[in-house]
């Protein structure tokens, strides 16, 4: 089990304290635990991998940490103080956003409106303020250097997949936000798309924001993480600094980590494991 | 990226903002790749327009007089405005089947109340009632179909035979409502004076021309590319062309009828609410992907209902107008092909029936169709089996274009 707030990730920042840490949450949703008992924690600046198979619980925690799940207990603690995050609208207010793998982009609508969906800018009269809209919006392309976007007016359906993924993570740091979470953010890209990704996804690190990057692919995982936290059963069954371990002791750990011993866990196995 | 277009661009501006080109060449060369790539916008029913004009001109030279042209405003204006509200329904990828019988309710009930007895109301009084008994039939829609979560097909499907049972129940034993008050009638049966409808038409372009220029001058101080003025002087001229055009015509007759101004105005509120309001965004965000919106945070239960009080208001509007242009109502009121007309309005003029395509424009233009092939085959004498058959055919040919578009966006990658 990781203990929280790990040194050596803290020693590569120059002892910046977490912005996200969770203490023994757990999750349970009727009979199945789909989280037990999870420490998780991630640093400005850093960019911490969060994997494990399929019905691990990654993406659970990741919906609790948003608010789209309350948490059965534990404690979530942002910037050193325990918060509660009972919806999306809470998570956001305090800077976490999330980019999902089906992107939540609308196709219908151009590259800006979808940045700005949902917090609009208003001028006078009530009036939508297009131009301040678009000059945000193109700077904070520009400065993740995303040139690849011919016209910032196009709609998104006319977007290729490494396009939308820019777009939808240009939305998630246009707010100032200070951790940022990306699930999946390379599937189904080809080789050239995924690369653009990697890319913005390191840039994002070094813009000093706290990236959860969750993935299957471990390769990405190790081009462009930090940190590596494994998820197996829904429980934190390891956590490496990626410069220290190989791709072997990762799978190992995501395969056959060691659980702690639980009541009705044997349960969740079987049904997990189904 | 000609080096013309790099001189215009003004300096410090992002280059993932510039457009491919800025010349009034470049311009046309793009908007020709859009239509090929299926976004055709308003061209596929303004060729209609012109071909309808042609064949009923060929068959009957009373159709291109001015005097039919001001018949064609009074008689499109009921489904125009109908029109307008079914778009924002068929954004969300939804329908009201119950506009037809809404608009009716509206209008037997703005009649009753003007009948000159001791209860007789003030005519604005009259149709406040009317919209408002509109905003709250939506509203129920909108409950219903939010909160319980019926599909909007059913709840407006009951609706339709609900309200159309209201119509018969407010009417009663007395046959025909007559209507009595000036005020009404004259919406559809009063004229401006032909100097005052110039000076509209003036005060309109110069508008125009002025919000262009304001936008152009704002985008400028940000530094993000502009229009050619070639362009902004085309669009001026081109709207001042068809406003004097439509004044200077209808003046040769009787003039322009109350109602086109109010369609006017109605026109450009909600095209301003679709187009410029959060609201209007949300309603394009929830017919195009109702997760995203969702988890953008938009609430979209909220805009759903706004959507259906919206589109039965402007059903109870549309009925009033109606009552006004027959100045009575009778227990037929809203039957008959108001309902159809009104959603093939929308749909002719280019609203997607699958949500988050279409604008307040599509009801309009598809409304004037509608009521141009009425007008005409009434014209040459056609019977109503004609009428319905030639209607049903244009709907047909119009979707038959939004999904052959629709393939087109498909395979060059905008569907």
């Amino acid at each position: 089990m990781a203990a929280e707030g790990s040194p050596g990730a803290q020693d590569a920042r120059g002892g910046a304290g977490p912005v996200l840490e969770l203490e023994g949450v757990s999750k349970s949703f009727g009979a199945v635990q789909a989280l037990y008992k999870v420490d998780f924690h991630v640093a400005a600046g850093e960019v911490m991998a969060l994997v494990g198979d399929n019905g691990a619980g990654k993406s659970t925690l990741i919906k609790c940490i948003a608010g789209i799940h309350p948490i059965s207990e534990g404690e979530i603690r942002f910037e050193g103080k325990p918060v509660s995050i009972g919806s999306p609208k809470d998570a956001a207010d305090l800077g976490i956003e999330v980019v999902y793998q089906d992107l939540a982009l609308a196709d219908n609508l151009d590259v800006v409106q979808n940045m700005f969906l949902g917090r609009e800018e208003l001028g006078p009269l009530r009036r939508l303020d297009e131009t301040a809209m678009e000059k945000k919006a193109s700077d904070t392309l520009a400065s993740l250097s995303v040139t690849t976007i011919r016209s910032v007016r196009q709609t998104v359906a006319g977007l290729s997949g490494g396009q939308r993924q820019s777009v939808a993570v240009a939305k998630a740091v246009m707010w100032n936000s200070k951790l940022v979470i990306l699930d999946e953010p390379t599937a189904a890209l080809g080789v050239a798309q995924t690369r653009q990704v990697l890319d913005l996804v390191r840039r994002l690190g070094e813009n000093g924001l706290a990236v959860v990057l969750i993935s299957h692919n471990l390769h990405d995982v190790f081009e462009v993480a930090d940190t590596v936290t494994v998820l197996r059963l829904g429980q934190n069954v390891a956590e490496h600094r990626v410069a220290d371990v190989t791709q072997t002791q990762v799978v190992e750990s995501i395969t056959a980590g060691k659980l702690s011993k639980v009541p009705g866990q044997a349960d969740a196995e079987e049904v997990l494991s189904a | 990226m000609s080096t013309a277009a790099a001189a215009q661009t003004p300096p410090g501006s992002p280059p993932t903002a510039a457009p491919a080109g800025q010349g009034v060449g470049d311009y046309a060369r793009r908007w020709w790749s859009d239509v090929r790539a299926g976004e055709l916008g308003s061209l596929p029913i303004i060729i209609g327009l012109v071909i309808i004009a042609i064949v009923f001109q060929s068959q009957n030279d009373r159709f291109l007089t001015s005097g039919n042209f001001v018949n064609l405003i009074v008689q499109a204006a009921a489904i125009t405005t109908i029109g307008m509200g079914v778009v924002f329904v068929l954004l969300l990828g939804e329908i009201d089947l119950s506009v037809g019988y809404v608009s009716g309710v509206a209008g037997v009930l703005c009649a009753l109340l003007l009948l000159p007895d001791e209860s007789a109301l003030p005519a604005g009084f009259a149709i406040l009632a009317a919209l408002a008994a509109g905003v709250v039939i939506g509203t129920l829609h909108g409950l219903l179909i939010t909160k319980v979560g019926i599909p909007s097909f059913v709840v407006t499907l009951a609706g339709l035979l609900g309200w159309n049972g209201v119509v018969l129940l407010l009417i009663g034993q007395r046959g025909t409502v007559v209507l009595q008050d000036d005020f009404v009638i004259g919406l559809s049966n009063n004229f401006l004076t032909d100097s005052t409808a110039l000076i509209a038409a003036l005060v309109a372009v110069g508008l125009y021309a002025g919000v262009l220029l304001i936008s152009r001058r704002s985008r400028q101080a940000a530094g993000l590319p502009t229009d050619p003025p070639v362009l902004l002087a085309l669009r001026v001229a081109g709207l001042a062309v068809i406003l004097f055009g439509v004044v200077l015509f209808a003046n040769q007759d009787r003039g322009i009828p109350y109602v086109l101004v109010l369609l006017a105005v109605l026109f450009l509120f909600w095209t301003f609410v679709l187009n410029r309001t959060r609201f209007g965004r949300h309603v394009y965000a929830v017919g195009g992907n109702a997760e995203a919106a969702r988890r953008a945070g938009i609430n979209v239960d909220r805009i759903k209902i706004q959507v259906f009080a919206i589109c039965s208001l402007m059903a109870a509007l549309g009925g009033i107008i109606l009552a006004s242009r027959l100045r009575s109502v009778d227990p037929g009121a809203g039957g008959g092909q108001i309902l159809l007309y009104s959603i093939a309005a929308a749909v002719i003029g280019g609203t997607s029936l699958f949500g988050g395509r279409g604008n307040i424009k599509s009801a309009v233009l598809g409304a004037l169709v509608i009521a141009s092939i009425d007008n005409g085959l009434g014209l040459l004498g056609l019977s109503s089996g004609t009428k319905f058959v030639v209607t049903g055919l244009v709907l047909l040919a119009a979707v038959t274009v939004d999904s052959v578009s629709r393939k087109g966006r498909a395979q060059s990658g905008r569907a």
